[in-house]
């Protein structure tokens, strides 16, 4: 069940050039929350009046908190980062259609930078053998908390600044990576291009898409896709019939 | 005691407070917030005889105090509408108000059609959405189009038709004396301003259809003067909207003259918008001793 309450900043700390982390704590939105779900959270300041959907990183029931690791990219998310510990933040959720995490032998984990976080939670809830591949544009994050969860992770990066030259779907090649399934979130061009290498490979691949959105919850049909119909397409709504998709259902733009 | 009733051409509403159509789907994303019976009217979000896909994405943009959208009224159709969304409404104490759109007259009048016999309260025809290229706002910013457009509608209406009106024009009042010309049970007003943003980092608009329409509580004063030309200017009930998101907003379309208001852009602000809208209200009058909405209604000069 969706809900409105205030959650109190327990750290909001940069963990790179304009990458936040922080750590909320409401027990009520994380006692249901899932691996690929997000959060709306609002700005209250009378002037940026919508909120802001923010991926959920982690999830711990015990604790009733919720990790987010975001990006600041505009007005919204500036004024989260200078938010401060014990400062309280307006949050709706958990919000969204996250990852139906499959009971397969291998499983693959795919992130492009800020895509990345949603799928620290989502590896942590897979069993059986698991892979990551996370791409950047120039060094890491959240790398080492990837590597505890005991998998293999691999990375690239655009300049090579750190592991493979190039982009994850050239390592994923290079690397001939195999599986089962799988679960991807980043920018939509990665997403296209491994949907393809995906389907060429014969696995089963879920995207989590993003979508500039008003309400949240599936009012305002703002945040439309493009889902196949036929020889035709309808719009989904990212917010509420995804933000994970099958890669299969999409229709990517050129 | 107060009395919160409000009658718009024959309809009795529990109270002025409707929701404005497209912000609130058919309500089923907001029954999880809300008490839907709490509710004067739902009017729900743009029906089409035949489903729409609307404009590509990125629809939507934040401005200073509103935010643009070009959605383009995607919905699912008339017949979907009639299956799923009126049972659904039914279950709740409120009136259904169904707001109808179309690219042609035949259009509108298809769903007119479909809507007839079904058990809904109202209509409001849409002339007024600026985000699609044929219909919607073209019909409605100009006068002997609306006159014609509202006429046909009411020739197979049978159930009170409100006709919804586009801010985006020279003189609000002529469009609204057309409307009346035409037949109209009731006017509501606005709809959304035609705006623009552009992301000057990209070089590009924000929106992928360049061009949408403003919401929000930085576009009330532009509604608030509409509402109180236009209610001067015609006879007809009208419904006030426009950036309202508390109840002080809406006393204020109501002294303008309106007879009941419209929670928009509010409900993707906090979903609680409209029931805190309704009890901040009933408080403004008990606190100034308003025993009947009507007693403040238009009391501006």
């Amino acid at each position: 069940m969706k809900k409105v309450t205030d959650a109190v900043i327990l750290k909001n700390v940069p963990i790179a050039d304009n990458i936040f982390d922080m750590l909320i704590k409401a027990p009520a939105v994380a006692e249901c929350a899932s691996a690929g779900q997000f959060i709306e959270i609002y700005l209250e300041n009378g002037v940026n009046l919508l909120p802001r959907p923010i991926s959920i990183c982690e999830i711990n029931r015990n604790t009733g908190t919720l990790r987010l690791v975001y990006q600041v990219i505009g007005k919204g998310t500036e004024i989260f980062s200078h938010k401060k510990k014990d400062d309280i933040l307006k949050i709706m959720g958990p919000l969204g259609n996250g990852y139906n995490i499959k009971a397969v032998n291998k499983s693959i984990f795919v992130g492009g930078g800020i895509g990345v976080p949603p799928l620290l939670e989502t590896v942590k809830n897979a069993k059986g053998e698991k892979v990551i591949i996370l791409g950047f544009r120039s060094g890491t994050i959240l790398k080492e908390d990837f590597e505890k969860t005991g998998a293999k992770v691999l990375i690239a990066t655009d300049d090579g600044s750190f592991g493979f030259k190039g982009n994850v779907v050239e390592l994923m090649k290079y690397e001939n990576i195999t599986g089962d399934v799988i679960y991807s979130c980043g920018p939509g061009v990665m997403l296209k291009s491994l949907s393809q290498y995906a389907e060429s490979k014969g696995i089963e691949c879920f995207v989590s898409m993003e979508e500039r959105m008003a309400c949240g919850i599936g009012a305002c049909v703002g945040c439309a896709v493009k889902i196949k119909d036929g020889n035709h397409f309808t719009h989904k709504k990212v917010c509420k019939d995804g933000p994970v998709f099958n890669s299969k259902e999409v229709l990517w733009n050129d | 005691m107060i009395n919160t009733k409000v009658n718009i051409a024959g309809v009795e509403l529990k109270n002025p407070v409707m929701t404005a159509s497209g912000t609130f789907g058919s309500g089923r994303e907001y029954s999880e917030f809300i008490d839907i019976n709490k509710l004067g009217a739902v009017v729900v979000k743009g029906v089409a005889d035949k489903p729409w896909n609307g404009n590509p994405s990125p629809r939507i943009a934040e401005v200073y105090g509103g935010m643009l959208n070009s959605v383009g009224l995607q919905n699912p159709g008339v017949d979907y509408f009639i299956k799923e969304d009126i049972p659904f409404l039914r279950q709740f104490d409120t009136k259904i108000i169904v707001n109808i759109c179309g690219h042609t007259i035949e259009e509108y009048i298809n769903v007119i059609k479909a809507l007839n016999g079904k058990d809904i309260d109202m209509l409001e025809l849409n002339i007024s959405c600026p985000n699609v290229s044929e219909g919607g706002m073209a019909f409605g910013t100009d006068c002997s189009m609306v006159e014609r457009v509202v006429s046909e509608a009411k020739k197979y209406a049978d159930k009170p038709l409100i006709v919804k009106l586009s801010p985006n024009v020279t003189d609000i009042t002529a469009i609204a004396k057309a409307a009346e010309n035409g037949g109209a049970d009731a006017l509501s007003l606005i709809n959304t301003l035609t705006g623009m943003k552009i992301d000057i980092y990209r070089r590009k608009p924000v929106l992928a259809n360049k061009i949408g329409g403003m919401s929000g509580p930085a576009v009330k004063p532009i509604a608030v003067r509409m509402v109180y030309q236009v209610s001067k200017a015609v006879k007809l009930p009208v419904i006030g909207m426009g950036g309202i998101l508390n109840g002080e907003d809406a006393v204020e379309f109501i002294m303008a003259g309106a007879t009941a208001v419209s929670v928009g852009t509010a409900n993707f602000i906090n979903p609680f918008a409209t029931e805190q809208v309704i009890d901040g209200l009933e408080e403004y009058m008990k606190k100034y001793n308003v025993s009947e909405v009507s007693e403040i209604r238009g009391i501006i000069e």
